[in-house]
């Protein structure tokens, strides 16, 4: 069984904050990481190629029943839903949901009925209350929610509207403290896996 | 691992299942093989639409009310589409299939799961413009009748015009957009000699056998809500219904790739998810 999922999701200023997350992961990360980005179609093919540039794992554009590897990261399309079943994705060309198609709300909730408490839910820059929803919904199914500092975040609305929603969230972190609180949590999940 | 959110988790599934068991029995759709996390979205948006509690709220009024029962029938088949969507797909087609159709003294095109028709026309108008409207048929299906009779009234908003228009531009176009409707308030209504080689009719994937036998088969975006294996399925239907060097195109995020048809197609284009079936 997959020792759990890690689901990113990120709107304005969503760019420079996933390249600093991303690029202070090691290359043998143990979980799975997918990314929901809001963003326009035509931005669509240079998402993955300006990730890849910082980050160490293996980014791509998740496809429709893609099998689910750890280790890698995957980038909902521009213009999809993306969810998450239990070992591979889903797309789904239903209407936008609070205007954004992907939405971080449908990754969120899909997550946590297919990874429960495996599931790790990271809420970062924005001009959206995308994610309050679903990460309310992981946190009820045991989950852990990570919010970057709205302090510090480049627009504070998206972390503040989770933080309101979930009520108590596991961390609210600066941008460079996210990436190495990821890494422990990998390591715990990764440990639990035999239980 | 808490014990208490698995059971949670159970119940909204079995709750799903059961009410998938209910439609089929009752009505004869069969969503039991649509992806799970699609299903349940669709059903929980049915539940809040409903104005009722819960999924076995749902359940009771899709029992005793055949248009509660319409109504879910909708969230499952219209989804956002567009004329030209993904116009490189377009260009693609004109570019590279287009010419070998052109060697058939007929073209018989399928589009599997047309929802509200906007691909549909656009095929119409491309043929039209390549000159082999007039010797193709279009066979545009859907599950739903009240979806068909969207998609024959040949009827969009308005305000949908200007993305339509910039996608046929980008799909290789060469006419006026425009020259295509006319305008009736805040909506456009297609010329009728587009719809004269279109057969609308409902067709259901997961149950019926194939209408015909087809030179192009486009399904996209459709069998994203399907199971790994009804995909599988699904595919073997496309498969027996395309002539040797018939044509399959998918949605941009679909793939052959894991499906047991895989090896009996090439790709035409490998970014437009377009295949050439080959044995």
């Amino acid at each position: 069984m997959m020792p759990g999922i890690i689901v990113i999701g990120a709107s304005l200023g969503g760019l420079r904050a996933l390249n600093l997350v991303l690029g202070n992961l090691p290359k043998d990360f143990r979980l799975p990481i997918v990314i929901v980005q809001h963003r326009s179609n035509e931005l669509d093919a240079s998402l993955v190629k300006q990730l890849q540039q910082s980050c160490k794992l293996r980014v791509s554009e998740a496809e429709d029943k893609e099998d689910i590897i750890a280790g890698r990261v995957y980038v909902a399309p521009a213009g999809y839903h993306l969810l998450i079943d239990s070992s591979l994705f889903c797309l789904s060309v239903d209407q936008p949901v609070l205007h954004a198609r992907p939405s971080i709300d449908v990754a969120f909730e899909s997550a946590a009925d297919a990874f429960g408490s495996r599931t790790i839910g990271v809420v970062l820059t924005g001009a959206s209350n995308d994610g309050a929803k679903g990460a309310a919904l992981i946190k009820t199914r045991g989950g852990t929610i990570i919010v970057e500092d709205p302090v510090s975040a480049e627009c504070a609305t998206m972390p503040a509207a989770a933080i309101k929603s979930v009520g108590t969230v596991d961390a609210i972190l600066p941008l460079p403290e996210i990436a190495p609180f990821l890494l422990k949590l990998s390591l715990r999940n990764g440990d639990r896996k035999d239980e | 691992m808490n014990d208490s959110e698995e059971i949670y988790d159970d119940v909204e599934v079995s709750e799903v299942r059961l009410l998938l068991d209910v439609v089929y029995a009752k009505y004869g759709y069969d969503f039991r093989d649509y992806a799970y996390p699609s299903v349940k979205r669709r059903i929980l948006n049915s539940v809040a639409t409903e104005g009722v509690a819960s999924i076995s709220g749902l359940l009771d009024k899709i029992q005793n009310d055949p248009a509660c029962m319409a109504r879910l029938l909708l969230h499952f088949t219209v989804h956002a589409s567009s004329m030209f969507r993904h116009p490189s797909f377009y260009k693609c087609f004109r570019e590279k299939v287009v010419p070998q159709l052109k060697t058939y003294p007929f073209v018989r095109i399928w589009h599997a799961g047309c929802s509200t028709g906007e691909e549909v026309y656009s095929m119409a108008i491309l043929l039209h413009e390549e000159g082999i409207y007039k010797r193709s048929i279009i066979y545009a299906t859907d599950i739903s009748e009240d979806v068909i009779q969207k998609a024959k009234s040949g009827i969009f908003p308005m305000n949908m015009m200007k993305e339509f228009t910039s996608n046929y531009l980008k799909s290789g176009g060469i006419e006026s957009f425009s020259d295509y409707y006319t305008a009736q308030y805040d909506n456009a209504l297609f010329s009728s000699h587009l719809k004269e080689n279109i057969v609308f009719a409902k067709h259901n994937l997961v149950t019926d056998a194939s209408p015909n036998e087809f030179n192009v088969i486009l399904c996209r975006n459709v069998m994203i809500y399907f199971k790994r294996e009804l995909q599988n399925k699904t595919h073997e239907l496309f498969f027996n219904s395309l002539i040797h060097f018939g044509y399959l195109g998918l949605g941009e995020k679909e793939t052959l790739r894991f499906t047991p048809r895989e090896n009996n197609y090439e790709e035409v284009d490998v970014s437009q998810k377009l295949y050439r079936r080959t044995a």
